[in-house]
C-alpha cells in the first residue's frame, strides 16, 4: 500500500521558473517587476546571505579551521552548499572521460560562492573570425545594450581599456593591487603580459538609487556571500528583490522533473518533487523557463519526452546535450624573497581578484586557436587550514635573519619564526581559456542509471583535443616566464605527464553550450532569444543557449542574455504571441 | 547604501562598538546578566545546514587516539612550536584537540598518524629503550633531528621524515588557526575597511612609485 500520489495545483501561473540562480533569478527579477506572477522551483533550501552568510567568522569558529567538508568542497565558511558528488544524485561518465559537475543546490546557486568575475564577451567571441565555431546568431552590438544595463543595475568595477576584444563596460572604481600583485605586474610586464585592472561585480562604491543594497567594505570574503549585499548573488541581488514585488513565488527544496507538455506539444508546467515531504506535484505555467544550469536543463529537456518531443522537449536537432565546453584551465605558483618579513596590514581587499591579464596575443604564430586570460593573487590573507604547509620546500632556499642558509625543514622557536617571516609571501597565477564546443563533447541521458528521486541520471563524454593541450602548454611557458622575470621561486612547472597542468573538464565551473542557439532549427535547439524552436513557450535562460563560450567566465553574459529573453518575453506577450 | 550604513547593518557601526569597551573597562560596573545555558530549544547556527550541525557535533565527541597517542601528540606539537616571547605553544593553542578533530573529519589521516606514530616509539625502543613519551627530553631531540630536515634525512628515515611532515603541517595549521596564532602572524584583516590599496611606507620600501606600481 502507498500513499503516494501526484499533487496538482489548479493555479496557472504566468511563467514558471526552474532554477534560481543568475539566469533564473533575472528572468524573475524582469518578469515579476513587469506585474507577471512567476513561479520559481529551487531545488535546494532557500538561502540568504544576510541571514545565512559565515562572513567575518574566524578561523577558530569552524573547528576544522575552514577546511573543505563534502557538504562544502570550497571550505568550511564557503556560501555554496553542494559539490563535485552530491548523496543520492549521481552523474556516470563513459570513454574513460573525467568530467567533474560542480552543482550547488540552494537559492541563488552557484552565484551565491562565485569569483566575482564579470567580463563581457568581445565582439570576436560572438563572430569568430577562424571558421573553427558556428557564430552566434547574435552579434557583441546586439547584447551591448543589455551588459550595459546589468552593469548598472547590478554594479561592476574596471578600468576603461578600449580593447578590442574586452568591451569595456559602465565601471566602478577597481580595487588597488596587493603588495604581492604589483610585483606580479612588474613582472608580467617584463614578459611582455600586459596586466589590467580586474572586472568584478563588488561595489566599490554605493550603487547609485538602490538602497537595499550596501557598500563593499573590504574584508575579502565574497565566497562567503555578503551580509549587506555588497557583491553580486542572484539571491540577494536578483530573487529576494523580486519577491518584494509580491509577484514572484519560491519553492525550494523542489527538484524538477520534467517539463509537461499538452498534445501540441507546447510547454504546460513541471512536474517535481518536493524534498521536503518526498510527495510529487505539478505546477502549471503559460511559459516555463529553464535556469537549471546548463547540465541540469538539458537534463529536463532529455527527460521531458512525449509523443510530440520523441527525443526529448525542444531537441528535434538532436543536439541538447552536445557542444559541451568548460573554459580550459592551468595554474601556477610561486613565492617572493622580496616578501619575506614584510610589513604587516589589512590587505584582505576585495573578495575577487584584483588584477589580471586580458588575452595579449594574436593566434598567427601559436599552435593554438583563440585565446586566455590570467587571473592573479595574493596577499596577507586570513588565516586558514593548509596555509603554512610545506615550509619546508621553502625555509632552505633563502638566508635565515643572520644571513646564514640553513637546513630545510626543522622545528622549535627558530621554526616557528619561519612561519612568521614566510607569511604572505606566496601567490598564485591561474589561465582561463576558450575550449572549442564540439559536438563530440557531450551529455546524455544514461540509460540504465537514476538518482534517488528516480530522475534519470546524466552520462557525459568529453576529451580534451590537441589544441586545449597546446594552450596549456602556452599558459605554463608563459607562468614560468613571468615568475622569473618576478624573481620569484616558482613551483614545479606542470609537464606534458600531466597535460601541462589542465583541469580536467568541468572543474573550472563554467560549463555552457548544451542547448545552444542558433538561426537553423536543424542544427540548433533555441532561436537568438533563447525560445526553443520546437516549442515556442519555452525558454532557456542559463548558459545552456552559449554556442561558444570566449575565454570570459560566463556570468556576465548569463545576465545580460537572460533580461533580454525577458524582455523578449515581454514584448511578445504584448504582441499575443506567447 | 553606502559603507556607513553597510557596517550599520552588520550591527559593528562605531557607536555600538564604543559602547561595548565602555561598558567592559567601567571599574565596578554591574556585571552583564548572566546567559541563560544552551537548551534543546536554542536557534540553530542559521549559517549551517542541519546535517552539517549533527555531523559536527558527532566529531567532536569521537576519539580517535589512544591516550599514550594523545599524550605523544602534545610532546610532539610541543616540541614543533614551543612557547616564545611571543606567543604560547602548540598545546596552550589547544592544537592536540583540533588534531583529533582533523583526524575524525578526515578519515585518511588516520592510518598515517597512528602508524606514523608507532614508527616513531619502535625507533625510540631500538635506540633508547623507551617509547618516545617516555625518552629524554635530549634523546627526543636527538631523534627529531633525525626526520625534521628532509634534504639531510637518512634514507632509511623517510617513513618517518612523512610522517614529521605531516604533524609539522598540522601543528602549524592548527596553530596559526588559533586565535592566539592569528595574533601572532600578524594578520589585521577581518574587520571592515576602506582598502586605498598598499600603504605609502610599504610602496616606498619595496620600490612602488603608487598604489598603480
Amino acid at each position: 500500500m502507498s500513499d503516494l500520489q501526484i499533487k496538482k495545483t489548479s493555479t496557472v501561473y504566468d511563467a514558471v521558473i526552474v532554477g534560481s540562480g543568475a539566469g533564473g533569478g533575472m528572468a524573475a527579477y524582469v518578469l515579476a517587476h513587469a506585474g507577471l506572477k512567476v513561479l520559481m522551483l529551487e531545488a535546494g533550501p532557500f538561502f540568504d546571505p544576510a541571514k545565512n552568510s559565515s562572513q567575518l567568522k574566524w578561523p577558530w569558529e569552524s573547528p576544522r579551521r575552514g577546511a573543505s567538508t563534502d557538504t562544502r568542497n570550497f571550505g568550511d565558511f564557503d556560501a555554496a552548499f553542494g559539490g563535485w558528488s552530491l548523496d543520492g544524485e549521481p552523474y556516470t561518465t563513459k570513454d574513460g572521460t573525467d568530467f567533474q559537475w560542480f552543482r550547488s543546490r540552494m537559492l541563488g546557486g552557484r552565484t551565491n560562492h562565485w569569483g566575482r568575475i564579470s567580463l563581457r564577451m568581445g565582439p570576436h567571441d560572438f563572430q569568430p573570425k577562424d571558421s573553427l565555431t558556428s557564430p552566434w546568431p547574435i552579434t557583441y552590438d546586439d547584447v551591448k545594450p543589455f551588459y550595459d544595463k546589468v552593469d548598472r543595475m547590478i554594479g561592476v568595477f574596471g578600468t576603461v581599456e578600449h580593447l578590442e576584444n574586452e568591451p569595456d563596460g559602465i565601471f566602478l572604481p577597481p580595487p588597488a593591487p596587493r603588495l604581492n600583485e604589483l610585483y606580479i605586474k612588474k613582472g608580467a610586464k617584463k614578459a611582455g603580459v600586459t596586466t589590467i585592472a580586474s572586472r568584478g561585480s563588488i561595489l566599490t562604491e554605493a550603487l547609485p538609487n538602490n538602497k537595499d543594497r550596501g557598500a563593499c567594505f573590504f574584508c575579502g570574503q565574497c565566497g562567503r556571500s555578503c551580509k549587506v549585499y555588497g557583491d553580486f548573488s542572484a539571491s540577494s541581488c536578483l530573487v529576494i528583490p523580486a519577491l518584494k514585488t509580491g509577484n514572484l513565488t519560491v519553492i525550494s527544496n523542489a527538484m524538477a522533473r520534467e517539463v509537461l507538455t499538452d498534445d501540441q506539444g507546447m510547454a504546460t508546467g513541471v512536474s517535481y518533487i518536493n524534498k521536503d515531504d518526498m510527495q510529487e506535484y505539478q505546477v502549471k505555467g503559460k511559459l516555463v523557463i529553464l535556469g537549471a544550469s546548463a547540465c541540469e536543463s538539458a537534463r529536463l529537456l532529455l527527460n521531458s519526452k512525449s509523443s510530440a518531443h520523441p527525443g526529448g522537449l525542444a531537441n528535434s536537432s538532436g543536439v541538447v546535450g552536445k557542444y559541451l565546453h568548460d573554459s580550459t584551465g592551468s595554474s601556477a605558483g610561486g613565492w617572493l624573497p622580496e616578501l619575506v618579513d614584510r610589513k604587516r596590514y589589512n590587505e584582505d581587499g576585495v573578495g575577487a581578484i584584483h588584477i589580471y591579464s586580458p588575452w595579449w596575443l594574436g593566434n598567427k604564430k601559436l599552435n593554438f586557436p583563440r585565446g586566455y586570460h590570467i587571473e592573479y593573487g595574493g596577499g596577507l590573507h586570513m588565516p586558514g587550514y593548509g596555509f603554512t604547509d610545506g615550509i619546508q620546500n621553502k625555509n632552505g632556499m633563502i638566508p635565515g635573519r643572520d644571513g646564514k642558509m640553513k637546513d630545510a625543514g626543522g622545528f622549535g622557536a627558530d621554526l616557528k619564526n619561519d612561519y612568521r617571516r614566510f607569511y604572505g609571501a606566496s601567490f598564485g597565477m591561474a589561465g582561463r581559456g576558450t575550449a572549442i564546443a564540439r559536438a563530440d563533447n557531450y551529455c546524455e541521458i544514461d540509460p540504465e542509471v537514476v538518482d534517488k528521486y528516480g530522475i534519470p541520471v546524466l552520462r557525459f563524454h568529453y576529451k580534451w583535443a590537441n589544441e586545449e593541450i597546446q594552450q596549456a602548454k602556452h599558459m605554463q611557458d608563459t607562468f614560468q616566464e613571468i615568475m622569473h622575470e618576478m624573481g620569484a621561486i616558482a613551483g614545479p612547472p606542470q609537464g606534458a605527464d600531466t597535460m601541462y597542468g589542465l583541469a580536467a573538464p568541468g572543474v573550472i565551473i563554467h560549463e555552457v553550450g548544451t542547448v545552444r542557439m542558433g538561426n537553423d532549427p536543424k542544427t540548433s535547439a533555441l532561436n537568438k532569444y533563447s525560445q526553443a524552436h520546437d516549442c515556442n513557450n519555452l525558454f532557456v535562460v542559463d548558459a545552456a543557449p552559449f554556442v561558444q563560450q570566449g575565454d570570459k567566465n560566463a556570468t556576465w553574459t548569463i545576465l545580460a542574455l537572460s533580461m533580454r529573453t525577458s524582455e523578449y518575453i515581454l514584448a511578445q506577450r504584448k504582441k499575443l504571441n506567447v | 547604501m553606502n559603507r556607513r550604513e553597510s557596517l550599520k547593518t552588520l550591527g559593528i557601526g562605531a557607536v555600538a562598538t564604543g559602547l561595548l569597551i565602555e561598558t567592559a573597562c567601567k571599574p565596578g560596573a554591574p556585571k552583564p546578566a548572566e546567559q541563560p545555558a544552551a537548551t534543546k530549544d536554542a536557534p540553530a547556527d542559521p549559517t549551517r545546514l542541519p546535517n552539517e550541525i549533527a555531523r559536527d557535533k558527532k566529531l567532536s565527541e569521537e576519539k580517535f587516539f589512544t591516550e599514550h597517542e594523545m599524550a605523544t601528540i602534545t610532546i610532539l606539537v610541543d616540541l614543533i612550536i614551543p612557547k616564545d616571547e611571543k606567543s604560547g605553544s602548540a598545546s596552550d593553542a589547544k592544537v592536540p584537540e583540533f588534531i583529533e578533530f582533523i583526524v575524525n573529519d578526515t578519515p585518511d589521516q588516520q592510518t598515517p598518524l597512528r602508524g606514523g606514530l608507532r614508527w616513531l616509539d619502535l625507533q625510540c625502543l631500538n635506540r633508547y629503550s623507551n617509547t618516545f613519551r617516555e625518552a629524554t627530553a635530549a634523546q627526543q631531540i636527538d631523534m627529531l633531528n633525525q626526520i625534521a630536515y628532509p634534504k639531510k634525512a637518512k634514507p632509511e628515515m623517510a617513513q618517518g621524515v612523512a610522517f614529521f611532515n605531516r604533524m609539522r603541517d598540522l601543528t602549524a595549521s592548527g596553530f596559526f588557526t588559533s586565535e592566539m596564532g592569528v595574533k601572532d602572524i600578524g594578520y589585521m584583516g577581518n574587520s571592515p575597511n576602506q582598502w586605498k590599496g598598499v600603504p605609502d611606507d610599504v610602496l616606498k620600501a619595496h620600490g612602488f612609485a603608487t598604489v598603480w606600481g
